[in-house]
């Protein structure tokens, strides 16, 4: 992990439950539906200083609703 | 492997009697207990499969074939308890799976998810102060408990459901019943069925004014009066909302309050560093992990648990105390370090039925405390932690009340 990569996050609303704990880890990237509470992604692909803050989002977040996939910058 | 009699299996919960209110188990238990996924005996005779680790925890918990539906036969309960009629079930969507439980938690997400939060602070901010002029008023010496920890969080929610304060002996007094496990059947029957009726009266009464801006009030608006939301399933709702809401977070300002104390120093952090108290609040939730017993699921599936298989069937404890003190994720997980990184604690659970309230437990937390230190910067108790009296047998570990002094 030592190459710096573009991180790619995709969200899937169906196992989303509302925890909000994506938002408190890196509101730049996540965000909270109005109506119903489910994840937004503001960012699909955030700046590279946001990076460790997404990792710690997919780590806490309860229902498994957050995935990463890192492309390795040529 | 030799089968082992459920009776000489060690029960769980472990007695936590004489330990203070800081410490989970004392060192016989921990070794009994040793090993990431131990078999126990629990009060009702039944056997279930203890898993304590941080890791394990979250995997139990996220696992789509662990239910929470303590109606299944088979289900691990830390107590027996009464059946169900049909319409009773309804709404307490804690003990649902998959589609049933989501359809109903999604009707509520949006009002307890952190910027709606941010919104009420005024108000928490209100409650907690007119409860520290209270506290000014009753002493010193005064239970804080009484006058402080319990009213904030109880004024609260029954503000956002709609539900009258004024009640709150009514309610205070069943909700205690509904959480502590040596309650018999009768009585949990009984207080269980005088809440419901209690709140049904509240939802038919807004049936005729749907006016209010309270939760039950919108929900009756929005949910009802479209058909999506029966009346029987709100009154559920109103139930888990109205327990859940109020004794566990009033149970975490009590434990913080005697726990920060006991080092002047950090009870004084409080007043001198009010920006750094979110991230107390963290480590006083995976510190004190007030909803000590754990969790319990069962197996529809065999599922293999940290090198365990568990069985359909049978049943598991996920122990989020004992996962919030695992030395894999907490550096020192016996000591309270305020400012530790301690975010990834499991005293909300973990999987989709991680606490709804989180961020307003979390909001109530702060504020009170901060006001706590503010308004009464020479606080201290008046009694030692070994002699406080401690809520052993709740679901939900506190005080019973705590006298202080300033
Ligand atoms: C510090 C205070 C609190 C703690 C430690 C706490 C703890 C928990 C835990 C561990 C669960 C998971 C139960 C399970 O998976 O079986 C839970 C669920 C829940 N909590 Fe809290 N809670 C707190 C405050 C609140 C508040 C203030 C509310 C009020 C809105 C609330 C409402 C709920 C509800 C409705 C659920 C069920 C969620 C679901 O099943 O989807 N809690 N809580
Ligand atoms: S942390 Fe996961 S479950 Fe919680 S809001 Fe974000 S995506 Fe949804």
């Amino acid at each position: 992990m030592s190459q710096v990569g573009v991180v790619r996050v995709a969200v899937d609303r169906g196992r989303c439950c509302g925890s909000g704990n994506c938002v408190v880890a890196a509101p730049e990237v996540f965000d909270q539906d109005d109506t119903d509470g489910l994840v937004l992604l503001r960012r699909p692909e955030p700046p590279p200083e946001a990076a460790e803050r997404v990792r710690r989002a997919v780590e806490v977040c309860p229902a498994g609703a957050i995935r990463l996939t890192s492309t390795t910058q040529p | 492997m030799t089968a082992t009699a459920a009776t000489d299996l060690p029960l769980w919960p472990a007695s936590t009697l004489d330990h203070g209110p800081f410490a989970l188990l004392d060192e016989e238990q921990r070794h009994r207990l040793a090993g990431p996924v131990t078999r126990v005996r629990l009060p009702t005779g039944a056997p279930a499969w203890l898993v304590t680790r941080h890791a394990d925890v979250r995997q139990v918990l996220r696992h789509p074939g662990l239910s929470a539906d303590l109606e299944r036969p088979g289900f691990p309960l830390l107590r027996p308890l009464p059946p169900q009629s049909e319409p009773d079930r309804q709404g307490g969507f804690i003990r649902m799976d998959g589609e049933e439980h989501s359809r109903l938690r999604r009707m509520l997400t949006a009002e307890f998810m952190i910027k709606n939060v941010r919104r009420i602070e005024p108000l928490i901010q209100q409650t907690v102060d007119a409860a520290l002029a209270d506290l000014a008023a009753a002493g010193p010496p005064a239970d804080l408990v009484e006058t402080f920890a319990l009213p904030v969080p109880s004024i609260v929610i029954c503000h956002l459901l709609g539900v009258p304060y004024a009640d709150h002996d009514f309610f205070q007094v069943r909700s205690r019943t509904l959480l502590d496990r040596t309650t018999s059947m009768e009585l949990v029957r009984a207080h269980a069925q005088e809440l419901r009726d209690y709140l049904r009266e509240l939802v038919v009464a807004r049936h005729h004014d749907a006016d209010g801006d309270d939760l039950i009030s919108r929900l009756v608006r929005d949910r009802v009066a479209t058909g999506q939301l029966t009346v029987d399933e709100l009154v559920g709702m109103a139930l888990l909302l109205l327990v859940a809401g109020h004794e566990t977070t009033a149970n975490m300002i009590g434990l913080s309050t005697l726990l920060l104390l006991r080092e002047p120093g950090r009870f004084a952090a409080l007043r001198e560093s009010p920006h750094r108290a979110a991230e107390l609040v963290e480590e006083l939730l995976r510190y004190l992990s007030v909803v000590r017993t754990g969790l319990p699921r069962l197996a529809l599936v065999d599922a293999e648990i940290g090198g365990q298989v568990i069985r359909a069937g049978e049943g598991v404890i996920a122990v989020l105390s004992l996962a919030n003190r695992d030395p894999e994720v907490f550096d020192d997980p016996e000591e309270f370090d305020p400012y530790r990184q301690a975010h990834q604690h499991l005293a909300f659970g973990f999987g989709v039925h991680q606490c709804i309230g989180q961020p307003l437990a979390r909001a109530e937390l702060r504020i009170a405390l901060v006001g706590l230190a503010d308004r009464f910067p020479t606080l201290r108790a008046a009694v030692v932690p070994q002699q406080v009296s401690t809520r052993d047998t709740s679901v939900v570990f506190g005080l019973n009340n705590l006298q202080v002094t300033w």
